[in-house]
C-alpha cells in the first residue's frame, strides 16, 4: 500500500481542516472595495469559511481565496456594498 | 479434544459465535437465519458470552451498527438472509470499502417475488461485488469451521467476510459435527487488536472520509488488491486451522475430478448430493467429478480453470439466476476465466434448485447424462438449461 493514500482513507492526522484548500471548488469571487469598507467585521461572522482576514485591532485584509468557496455571503451582508462579487469564469 | 456433537447448521454456527464471544453482535431475526440471533440472545442473558448484543430494527441498522462497532476497534458479527441482506446492501460496500473485518452469516434463502422461504443462492449473489469475500458450506461441520475460520480471515484481510450456507438444508437439517473446545477456539483466534480505531484515547482519527476525484479510485483500488492479497490469507488460515483440528480447507474442493471426463462446478449442500451421484456413475465406470468452489470471493479463478483442463464436457450450476438474457454468475465468471486462459471444452449452464425446488440424486444424474451426450458428440445444443423445471 502507497504511504501516500492511507488505509480506506482513514485520517490519522487531527487539526486537519487548513489541508482542505475548498478554493478550488469557486466560481465567483469576492473583491474588497478598500474605500467603502467601514471595517464592521459583519463580514467576518458571517463568514462560513472564516476565510475573510483582519488584523487584530479589526482591520480587514480582504479574503483568503485558498479557502474562499464564493458563496457570497459576504457580499450579500455588507451594509455598505463594499464587497463585490466577480466571475471567476 | 474435538468434541462430538449432532447440531444443526445453525446451531452450529451460533456455537461457533459463543466461543468466539465477539464484542458486539447486532443482529434482526429474518427466516432461515432467525435462530443464530436467538440462540445467541440466550447465551447473553445467560451470562455464557460477554458480548454487547444489539436487537436493531432493521438488517440496515444490523449492519450500521456493526460497522461502528467495527470501527470502534471492536470484534463484530451478525446473522441474516435474503431480503435482510438486500436490505443491507448499501452498508455492505461500506463494510468493505472501510475495511472493516465484520463476519456476517448468511443462511442462504431466494429473494422475493415471488415470495418464498426456502434456499438458492440469489441473496449473497446479490451481494457478490460489494467488497465481502464469500465463503461457501456444504455442510454444517464446513459452516461451524467456516465461521471460526472468516474471524481469523477478515482481521487479516481487513475485509468483511460472508459465511454461507443453504438455509433450511444446511441451516435447520441436524448432523453429526465435531466441535472445538473453547480454549482451543479462544488460542486459534486469538485477541483482536486492531491498528487504528476510533475508541483509541490517544489517537484522533477519522474513518470513511470523503474521497473524490483525486483519491476515491485509489482507495477502490486498494480494495480491489486486498481482495487478490485475501487468497493468500485464506489459505494461510485454512492451514493453521487443519494445523489445529486436522481438517483440510483450500479455496475450493474437488472430489473424483483428476480423471474425470465430466464434471459439474457446483456450491453449497447440493455439491454433497452430487458426490452421491459421482459415486453411483463411478460404480459404473463413468468417469464423473465436481469441484465445489468454497472462496466465490476472491474467485481462484486460474486455479479453478486448471483443474478443469482435462474435462471433456463441462456443467456450471448456479442456484441463482441472472436475469441477464444470458447465464447464472458462477458460469459467467468460471468461463471467462476459462476463456481468458484459453481453456476450450464444451461447457453448459445449469440454474437449479431455485426457491429450495428439491435437487435429488437423479436430478444431478441428468446432468451427467447430458454432459456424456456431449462428451462424445462434442456438439452443445443450448447453453444454458434450467434443471427439473416445469415449462
Amino acid at each position: 500500500m502507497s504511504k501516500k493514500f492511507s488505509l480506506a482513507g482513514m485520517i490519522t492526522k487531527d487539526g486537519n481542516s487548513l489541508d482542505l484548500k475548498t478554493g478550488d471548488w469557486r466560481i465567483r469571487y469576492p473583491v474588497h472595495l478598500k474605500e467603502k469598507c467601514k471595517h464592521c467585521m459583519l463580514c467576518v461572522v458571517y463568514c462560513p469559511e472564516d476565510c475573510i482576514r483582519h488584523t487584530e485591532d479589526a482591520k480587514l485584509l480582504g479574503m483568503d481565496l485558498q479557502y474562499c468557496k464564493g458563496c457570497g455571503v459576504c457580499a450579500k451582508v455588507c451594509p455598505f456594498d463594499a464587497i463585490e462579487m466577480k466571475s471567476d469564469v | 479434544m474435538a468434541i462430538r456433537e449432532r447440531l444443526s447448521g445453525n446451531e452450529a454456527v451460533a456455537t461457533a459465535m459463543k466461543q468466539i464471544n465477539p464484542d458486539v453482535v447486532a443482529a434482526y431475526p429474518i427466516t432461515p437465519s432467525t435462530e443464530i440471533p436467538q440462540y445467541f440472545s440466550n447465551f447473553v442473558a445467560n451470562g455464557t458470552v460477554s458480548t454487547e448484543f444489539i436487537p436493531v430494527e432493521s438488517e440496515h441498522s444490523a449492519m450500521s451498527a456493526c460497522i461502528g462497532a467495527s470501527a470502534a476497534g471492536g470484534r463484530v458479527m451478525t446473522a441474516t438472509s435474503s431480503q435482510g441482506l438486500a436490505y443491507m446492501w448499501e452498508m455492505l460496500n461500506i463494510a468493505a470499502g472501510m475495511r472493516l473485518p465484520i463476519i456476517l452469516i448468511d443462511a442462504n434463502r431466494a429473494i422475493s417475488a415471488p415470495i418464498n422461504i426456502h434456499n438458492d443462492h440469489s441473496d449473497s449473489m446479490g451481494a457478490r461485488d460489494t467488497g465481502f469475500i464469500q465463503l461457501y458450506c456444504e455442510n454444517n461441520q464446513e459452516a461451524y469451521d467456516n465461521t471460526i475460520m472468516a474471524v481469523k480471515i477478515a482481521e487479516r484481510a481487513k475485509l468483511p467476510v460472508m459465511v454461507c450456507y443453504d438455509g433450511f438444508i444446511t441451516s435447520h437439517s441436524v448432523e453429526n459435527i465435531l466441535l472445538m473446545e473453547d480454549e482451543e477456539v479462544k488460542n486459534f483466534i486469538g485477541e483482536y487488536t486492531p491498528e487504528e480505531y476510533l475508541l483509541n484515547p490517544d489517537r484522533n482519527i477519522s474513518m470513511g472520509p470523503l474521497a473524490l476525484q483525486d483519491s476515491f479510485f485509489e482507495f477502490r483500488k486498494q480494495l480491489a488488491d486486498a481482495m487478490v492479497e485475501s487468497k493468500e490469507i485464506i489459505k494461510e488460515v485454512s492451514s493453521e486451522f487443519a494445523k489445529v483440528t486436522g481438517r483440510n480447507y483450500g479455496l475450493y474442493e474437488k472430489y473424483m475430478l483428476d480423471d474425470a471426463e465430466v464434471g459439474i462446478v457446483i456450491l453449497n449442500s447440493s455439491a454433497g448430493t452430487a458426490k452421491d451421484t459421482v459415486d453411483e456413475l463411478r460404480a459404473k465406470g463413468v468417469k464423473a467429478g465436481l469441484l465445489k468452489p468454497r472462496a466465490f470471493r476472491p474467485l481462484p479463478y486460474v486455479e479453478i480453470t486448471n483443474e478443469l483442463k482435462n474435462l471433456k464436457a463441462l456443467a456450471i450450476m448456479d442456484k441463482a439466476d441472472s436475469i441477464n438474457a444470458y447465464s447464472g454468475p458462477l458460469f459467467s465468471e468460471i468461463t471467462s476465466a476459462m476463456y481468458t486462459a484459453k481453456l476450450d471444452i464444451p461447457t453448459i449452464n445449469y440454474v437449479y434448485g431455485l426457491g429450495g425446488r428439491d435437487v435429488k440424486t437423479d436430478d444431478i444424474l441428468t446432468v451427467y447424462e447430458k454432459l456424456l451426450q456431449i462428451a462424445s458428440s462434442g456438439k452443445i445444443d443450448q447453453v444454458k438449461h434450467y434443471l427439473n423445471v416445469e415449462e
